[in-house]
């Protein structure tokens, strides 16, 4: 079981989460007309061995949306902020 | 290396078994090879035996970084059926069926396929339809497939609840007869047996950490035992695809995943065939031990730890429950997970890689077992005439910038959800 840290709810565990995507991918601007950048967009993944950031949804709690770090080898946890401050 | 045969079996017997031989030998890596292929699992082997047997290359090695068939060859739930639907995928399983079916004669291992049939519960009529629509595409490609109605699945399958408790109620199954199981280890262990008999070197504690590289193309590969050159590179590293592709400078279509499986303390023989529950992501079949092995759903999130998270077990065992409340005193023996290359479609990768000099064969999400055979074969048939066999050519990396994906659940670009 992950225990992950809600900035807002503080520690709690991974049931109440529902994992969202990688948080590394952006979407290309609406007037992007390069099919690569779409391309990979859509379907290109890093996918490392090692800290991975990415969105989980405390849907069970505060709903809000996090980012969270977290090694996908040793499943550590290493941060976690609201979302919304990633994007500003 | 002795051919293994009722009268070796005997002889051995009576002399206490002290003489067998060594299944395959122990050799130090060569500086050389015309082909490396990384990844000691299933595929990585099946492809080593069928470029000797079906092209004549000898001058190979197999590089894996622990020991044969510990990867995802060895920690899967064995299910082995054909019953795909999209075209790319069809045939192809067709093709790796066709194989499985002679596969321990041609061998000479026994790799125990064992046809009990497969069930594919259904649990409302809309999901009836979709399983008519898929037995008529299987029918109609020559692939066996029939659908039961809800009292012929209670005349075959006694055990499950048919109540008026049961959350999910059975309407029918669709049902695949030549499919089944085989023994996991015994397919690796067979194709590494008949692959050193071509005179392949296996070669275990050797991991791959790096390329050789000249002038921008692959030459070989780095490993824990040294810089071994290659004409030719061929990965089968299930999960660890992206892992291997990123020191080649390439970003592909793929998550790394964790699924797990368990097994039960042995019982007297209750389950037949195997048995897919088609309200949640739940199969049952039972080992020739006793053991029940079930499989569930995807932890659900990107993970390259080889070990599962208590959420899936307990949901595991949920369903197991809901199809099947006779389950609920047994006890667990074991749960193990294996890290898995899930793909953007749920389809796999074959073929020559952007990078000159290396090959991919990866993508098999937790559907590549029964797949081992043909993937063997088609990687082989493409590594040596350097185009796809017609039975893979849909398994491009290209087909993703062409929107030729093969979707078989419709789940879209997210790979946890194939
Ligand atoms: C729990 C579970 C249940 C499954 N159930 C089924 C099922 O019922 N039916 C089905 O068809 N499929 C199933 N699958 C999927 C199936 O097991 C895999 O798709 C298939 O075994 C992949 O075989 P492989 O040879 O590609 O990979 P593996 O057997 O994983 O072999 C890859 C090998 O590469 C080695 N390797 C990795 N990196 C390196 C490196 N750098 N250098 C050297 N070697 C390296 C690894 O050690 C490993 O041995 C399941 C998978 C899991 C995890
Ligand atoms: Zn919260």
């Amino acid at each position: 079981m992950l225990r992950i840290e809600c900035p807002v709810c503080g520690l709690r565990d991974e049931t109440e989460f529902a994992y969202g995507e990688d948080a590394t991918v952006r979407r290309p601007d609406m007037d992007e007309a390069d099919v690569k950048i779409w391309h990979d967009y859509v379907f290109i993944r890093d996918n490392p061995r090692g800290p991975h950031k990415e969105y989980w949804h405390h849907v069970a709690g505060c709903r809000q949306w996090i980012r969270v770090e977290r090694d996908t080898l040793t499943h550590e946890i290493l941060g976690s902020i609201l979302a919304r401050e990633v994007a500003a | 290396m002795r051919h293994y045969s009722a009268f070796s079996i005997l002889r051995n017997g009576l002399s206490g078994n002290k003489h067998w031989s060594r299944a395959w030998r122990d050799p130090a890596p060569k500086p050389a090879y015309e082909v490396v292929i990384v990844g000691g699992g299933g595929h990585g082997l099946a492809t080593a035996y069928y470029l000797a047997k079906e092209h004549g290359i000898r001058n190979v090695a197999v590089l894996e970084k622990g020991w044969l068939g510990g990867g995802n060859t060895g920690r899967n739930t064995t299910i082995v059926r054909s019953n795909y639907m999209m075209p790319g995928n069809t045939m192809f399983y067709e093709r790796s069926m066709q194989l499985w079916e002679n596969l321990s004669q041609e061998l000479n291992y026994n790799v125990m396929m064992s046809r009990r049939g497969y069930y594919y519960l259904f649990h409302s009529p809309g999901q009836g339809d979709t399983a008519r629509r898929r037995t008529n595409i299987m029918r109609a490609n020559g692939i066996d497939a029939e659908l039961f109605d809800r009292p012929e699945v209670m005349k075959r399958l006694p055990y499950l609840d048919y109540s008026e408790n049961a959350r999910f109620p059975i309407y029918g199954a669709a049902y695949q007869g030549r499919a089944g199981t085989a023994r996991h280890d015994a397919v690796a262990w067979g194709y590494a047996r008949a692959a050193d008999r071509q005179g392949i070197d296996l070669i275990q504690q050797c991991e791959v950490t790096g390329y050789l590289w000249d002038d921008g193309q692959i030459v070989g590969v780095e490993t824990s035992r040294g810089p071994i050159r290659a004409s030719k590179v061929a990965l089968a590293v299930a999960g660890h695809t992206s892992h291997l592709a990123a020191k080649a400078g390439l970003r592909l279509p793929i998550e790394t995943h964790v699924l797990q499986a368990f097994v039960t303390e042995p019982l007297k023989p209750l389950v037949d065939h195997v048995i897919i529950f088609g309200a949640e992501h739940f199969y049952i079949s039972q080992s020739d031990k006793g053991g029940l092995v079930l499989g569930g759903d995807l932890d659900g999130f990107n993970s390259y730890a080889q070990r599962g998270g208590l959420p899936i077990v307990e949901h595991t065992l949920q369903s197991a429950k809901a199809l099947m409340p006779s389950l609920s005193r047994l006890r667990l023996l074991r749960h193990w997970a294996g890290a898995m290359d899930m793909t953007m479609d749920g389809s796999p990768i074959i073929g020559k890689m952007p990078v000159d000099g290396l090959w991919l064969n990866g993508g098999w999400c937790y559907g590549g077992f029964k797949a081992t055979p043909a993937s063997g074969f088609c990687f082989a048939w493409t590594i040596a005439r350097g185009e796809s066999h017609p039975d893979s050519a849909e398994f491009t990396l290209k087909r993703f910038e062409r929107g030729y994906q093969i979707d078989e659940t419709g789940a879209g670009p997210h790979p946890k959800a194939h």
